[in-house]
């Protein structure tokens, strides 16, 4: 394209970016608010924070979410790479037009739907339901996202080398994981974070699976916001996007790094 | 080494299967049973354990009561039809608020570039719930949208956006914003600006060298963004029943509803059969779409 950043562009952006950005800088503004009355300032003040760490029902759905997102996310991040290893280099095999659809279809399939079937499955077959069944369904839905980030990179990556490591002798696990595993390693672990932020956020499946001890966090902030809006939800809300934002931008620092360490070895490689 | 293979296909195929494929497939037969008052509140038309006779007794059971009943309420056709008619508006707003953003970001210098898209990526990480909770304190009576209009005096009364379509319109737009810039900017950036030049000294105007080169061209981006957008706001749920109120009627709060309140199983599965059919056409769309593009690169 022609680049000619004009006035329309510029006004476009700022505005585009306002709107993203505006509603949670007032969410986090409002956090800090002495307050109670939600669209009042009544000066700056930190005690809804402390009313939060206070909570023990925050407290418990916060343990059990996260509980819920490391398992689920690491079953993902091993499912969906076997998922996406079997899709780009497993071949033909019986069935491998049902196996990419049911790749695909988690993607698109309302969340609604996925709750409930989920939940008639586990009715079926008598499972009670608790933590165990919400990580059997985030891990089912995530493990197909996890697939698609790293059978992009599998697609990409020089296929000669794991041949190479198989002539010079490597039985076909050792060369997977002294060659193929560490190229895909950046994908496997963006693909892992994804699992694990779909998970942490995840509402309506969970609503569908989890028993009466397994409140996570989305389903207590989505019982008490249907009354209003409240300062300690902004507490809370604050709290969760300084964690996802540091973390996003540390990732994307790192991964950087890495690229550019990977670059700056294969052009050394190539030198000598 | 074949056995590991096998294993290797096996692990994830079985977890889909008993994951994925099997709990639709009892979805659609609670669809195609009765409602009866008891736990698990139906009478499972299939039975397995009965062997033969249970199967034949199962396809001459077989009905489509629950769909009849479906196109006899009035409460349903009437929810997929405004499902429909919100998720279509609402995709259509996000395109036109999305790709003037997609199309900043694709002139601004190589330089700002990785920055832009990191912006637009960002809300995308932060959770989806938040950012809809985010316009309830904006959107309200007292809100501060209310507030700031009225401060400046263009309104002497505070508006009711809150608990109205108005307010899911909203809310989808902004929660699905970057599913619609991603793609075009994508669309955008591949395409060869010496044709704009061209067009531009063959005696085009900007504007009509925008129209005539560009937008066409960016078509495939904005084909998958608007269907990226479509097809998660016809089954959603957080945003119409936290924004909407309710007399707002979307398939997605419908069948939340009908699954919890009223526990008639059967009817919910209907109802999810028939969602599921709504969807495949835009997804088919998109598929063939993206294939395109793939032979085009």
């Amino acid at each position: 394209m022609n680049r000619r950043f004009s006035l329309f562009n510029a006004t476009s952006l700022t505005l585009g970016f306002a709107f993203l950005y505006l509603p949670m800088v007032i969410l986090i503004i409002f956090s800090f608010n002495a307050s109670k009355l939600v669209a009042v300032w009544g000066g700056f003040s930190t005690r809804w924070y402390g009313e939060l760490i206070q909570n023990e029902a925050f407290l418990d759905a916060a343990w059990v979410t996260l509980r819920v997102a490391l398992l689920s996310s690491t079953f993902a991040a091993v499912l969906g790479t076997m998922a996406a290893y079997v899709m780009v280099r497993g071949g033909r095999f019986f069935g491998r037009t049902l196996f990419s659809g049911m790749i695909y279809a988690p993607l698109v399939m309302p969340e609604v739907i996925t709750g409930l079937s989920l939940l008639l499955l586990f009715i079926a077959i008598g499972l009670d339901r608790g933590i165990m069944t919400i990580v059997l369904a985030h891990t089912t839905f995530s493990m197909c996202y996890v697939s698609v980030v790293v059978s992009s990179r599998l697609v990409t990556f020089d296929r000669s080398l794991e041949e190479a490591a198989l002539d010079l002798g490597c039985t076909p696990f050792d060369a997977f994981r002294s060659v193929t595993l560490p190229n895909i390693a950046p994908a496997v672990i963006s693909g892992w974070l994804l699992a694990f932020t779909l998970s942490l956020d995840d509402l309506v499946i969970a609503s569908f699976t989890a028993g009466p001890s397994s409140t996570t966090l989305p389903i207590k902030i989505f019982s008490s916001v249907r009354l209003g809006v409240s300062p300690e939800i902004n507490a809370l809300s604050t709290l969760m996007i300084g964690v996802v934002t540091i973390g996003v931008v540390v990732a994307s620092l790192v991964s950087k790094r890495a690229i550019a360490r990977q670059q700056k070895d294969e052009q050394e490689a190539r030198r000598t | 080494m074949n056995l590991r293979r096998f294993i290797l296909i096996a692990i994830p195929y079985v977890w889909l299967l008993a994951l994925f494929l099997v709990p639709f497939g009892i979805v659609l037969k609670i669809a195609l049973s009765d409602y009866a008052l008891s736990i698990p509140p139906y009478t499972p038309t299939l039975d397995f354990s009965a062997g033969w006779e249970g199967i034949r007794a199962f396809f001459a059971a077989l009905d489509l009561e629950n769909f009849i009943f479906l196109t006899e309420d009035d409460l349903y056709w009437r929810a997929y039809l405004s499902s429909l008619q919100i998720a279509l508006l609402a995709t259509f707003v996000t395109l036109l608020v999305g790709f003037p953003i997609a199309y900043g970001i694709a002139q601004a210098s190589p330089a700002w570039r990785p920055t832009l898209l990191m912006l637009v990526i960002l809300p995308f990480w932060t959770s989806f719930l938040i950012r809809v909770y985010a316009w309830i304190g904006i959107l309200s009576n007292e809100g501060f949208l209310n507030q700031a209009l009225m401060s400046i005096g263009i309104i002497s009364e505070p508006l009711t956006i809150l608990n109205t379509n108005w307010a899911v319109y909203i809310g989808i737009v902004y929660t699905y914003l970057p599913f619609m810039v991603l793609p075009i900017y994508a669309a955008l950036d591949r395409l060869d600006g010496s044709l704009i030049e061209a067009a531009e000294d063959l005696g085009c105007s900007r504007f009509s060298a925008f129209w005539l080169v560009t937008f066409p061209l960016s078509r495939q981006g904005v084909i998958a963004g608007c269907l990226l957008v479509f097809i998660p706001a016809l089954g959603e749920f957080v945003i119409p029943s936290l924004l909407g109120g309710s007399k707002t009627l979307m398939i997605g709060k419908v069948l939340f509803e009908e699954f919890f309140a009223n526990r008639d199983w059967p009817v919910a599965s209907a109802v999810a059969v028939i969602l599921v059919l709504l969807l495949i056409i835009p997804i088919i769309f998109f598929q063939r779409n993206e294939q395109r593009q793939r032979e085009q690169d």
